[in-house]
């Protein structure tokens, strides 16, 4: 199967074609992609080099032009080493972008540290107004992408990953999606998480929800969930643990309720390897999440089949 | 919203007394009168703006970069129309849209916020790329940066990529006021220039210097101006 990433040229070349206001703004790290493009649009793919505080700040700049910047590299380029251009140059300009990242938490564990970005959302939380995208197959992330572009001016933060799930669903850039229904517990399945979650649950007496679009947090669909459900909610995550915790607090904030973050951990691996023994040593393989949201969760979710 | 009898009816001699109206910054009083013969003859004599082509896509576009001491800033914003002289005594107040840093969104002209430094000149590069896409061939691009906050590697990264990249409506001007901690004379042009910008360096509070400075065909190239005024600290 082709990859989020290999989507993402030939889908954004499209839409450069078809929407004059879209420009693509990179780093070298996916130039190639965009090689046929730039030959069309020479204006409107720009390469900054090595260069990625001036990534972010010339995206800003485009887009006080009337531009829509679509603008990519490694999420820990992306989000991290320029994160005040971020905040400033977007967020205190009220300039829009587009930010696509790629190598998500630990697409390339044999890179190492330095190429992996699990903070990514929990930064973006840190500032107001950002949509953000994680889907969970190839087929979502064109859908994403085009959603993402077609925003307005909103700042938006589409998240693509090597990790996928087998099959794509459908996705509106908006709502969670229930793709399990049971009485006793909720487990929301963030983006490429969900082929685990459903193995992990198989024969639980738990609802299912499949979010692709995080941000905003579809509060509404959660507490929709837990009427039938109940108030005992696990959230699985592609990147740091814990992250959505407080918006899922937030969304059942007026009723008893317990949450259980999972995802990323904290603490730096220090190990190479595959990207399955990553997702191994963070606890979020089927075996793993199915103990610990068993163990969460207790007797009354317990093999109903 | 701007207060039409106060347009276009000062002149440079009455920007120290708008200046005056403002308090309370006096840490960055230095910084602000550094630069005022600067932002004077940008808008008296090279920039094609005014309080009604705020929003005109053909209008050139001035990015203060150094946010630092923006009282000359308001001033001459207030002195060409752009801001009503009745905002500037509320300069840093709560109600007020005039900080001591600062915000597009709140003051009437102002291009970009501006106060954490290194900003304002690789946000001019994406500008002048925006233009070019856009086909928008007339409006230049100016940013105004200090020689202190050159000591910001963000800056180099958009010198390093506008001279090679051929950004010819793209405009620098440096108020040189020997700030920088560690700098050596005739450092800064030569900086630009490495990365294939035309240079010039003239004396900040020369008027004439200073326009034909801004003024100097520069075809194919992005511009920098140094603009030499007194040391802040002697």
């Amino acid at each position: 199967m082709d990859t989020m990433r290999d989507r993402f040229a030939p889908v954004v070349s499209r839409l450069l074609d078809e929407d004059p206001r879209v420009a693509v703004v990179l780093a070298e790290i996916g130039v190639d992609g965009f090689s046929e493009a730039a030959r069309r649009h020479p204006d409107r793919v720009v390469n900054v080099g090595i260069r990625e505080q001036l990534l972010v700040g010339a995206a800003a700049g485009l887009a006080l032009t009337g531009l829509r910047p679509v603008v990519h590299t490694f999420a820990s380029f992306l989000v991290e080493r320029p994160f005040e251009q971020v905040k400033l140059d977007l967020g205190h300009q009220d300039a829009g972008a587009v930010l696509v990242s790629a190598a998500a938490s630990f697409d390339w564990p044999a890179g190492g540290y330095t190429h992996m970005a699990p903070g990514d959302v929990a930064l973006l939380d840190t500032l107001d107004g950002w949509t953000v995208h994680v889907p969970g197959h190839p087929d979502e992330a064109e859908t994403l992408l085009r959603h993402a572009v077609a925003a307005g001016d909103d700042k938006v933060y589409v998240r693509l990953s090597l990790q996928s799930n087998s099959l794509a669903l459908p996705v509106d850039g908006e709502r969670f999606r229930t793709v399990r229904e049971g009485r006793s517990g909720v487990v929301v399945a963030v983006g490429p998480t969900l082929d685990a979650v459903l193995a992990a649950t198989e024969g639980l007496d738990v609802t299912v929800l499949y979010a692709t679009t995080v941000r905003p947090f579809d509060g509404a669909a959660l507490r929709r969930a837990t009427e039938t459900a109940g108030t005992d909610v696990v959230l699985v995550e592609p990147y740091l643990a814990g992250t959505s915790t407080a918006a899922a607090n937030d969304a059942l904030s007026d009723v008893p309720h317990r949450v259980l973050g999972l995802g990323v951990g904290r603490r730096e691996l220090r190990r190479y390897g595959q990207l399955e023994e990553h997702v191994a040593a963070h606890g979020l393989d089927a075996r793993s999440l199915r103990e610990r949201v068993g163990s969460f969760l207790g007797a009354g979710a317990a093999a109903v089949a | 919203m701007t207060n039409a009898t106060h347009t276009y009816t000062y002149r440079y001699a009455d920007l120290p007394g708008l200046m005056a109206l403002m308090t309370g910054d006096e840490k960055h009083g230095p910084a602000a009168t550094s630069t005022l013969d600067v932002l004077w003859v940008l808008y008296d004599r090279v920039l094609r703006v005014s309080p009604e082509r705020t929003a005109d896509p053909e209008r050139d576009r001035f990015l203060l970069s150094k946010g630092h001491g923006p009282m000359a800033y308001y001033a001459v914003l207030a002195g060409k129309g752009f801001l009503p002289v009745e905002w500037l005594p509320g300069f840093g107040s709560y109600d007020s849209p005039l900080g001591h840093h600062p915000d597009r969104t709140l003051v009437p002209g102002a291009e970009i916020g501006s106060g954490s430094l290194g900003h304002g000149l690789p946000i001019a590069v994406g500008t002048a790329l925006g233009l070019r896409a856009q086909g928008l061939d007339e409006p230049r691009v100016w940013t105004l940066v200090g020689d202190a906050e050159l000591d910001e590697g963000s800056n180099h990264e958009a010198i390093a990529f506008a001279g090679p990249a051929g950004l010819d409506r793209l405009h620098t001007v440096v108020i040189d006021n020997s700030s920088a901690t560690y700098a050596r004379p005739g450092g800064i042009a030569a900086r630009f220039e490495a990365a294939g910008w035309s240079a010039l360096t003239v004396d900040g509070r020369d008027h004439e210097a200073l326009y034909a400075a801004f003024t100097a065909p520069h075809p194919g190239r992005p511009h920098v101006v140094v603009a030499r005024v007194e040391p802040k600290s002697v």
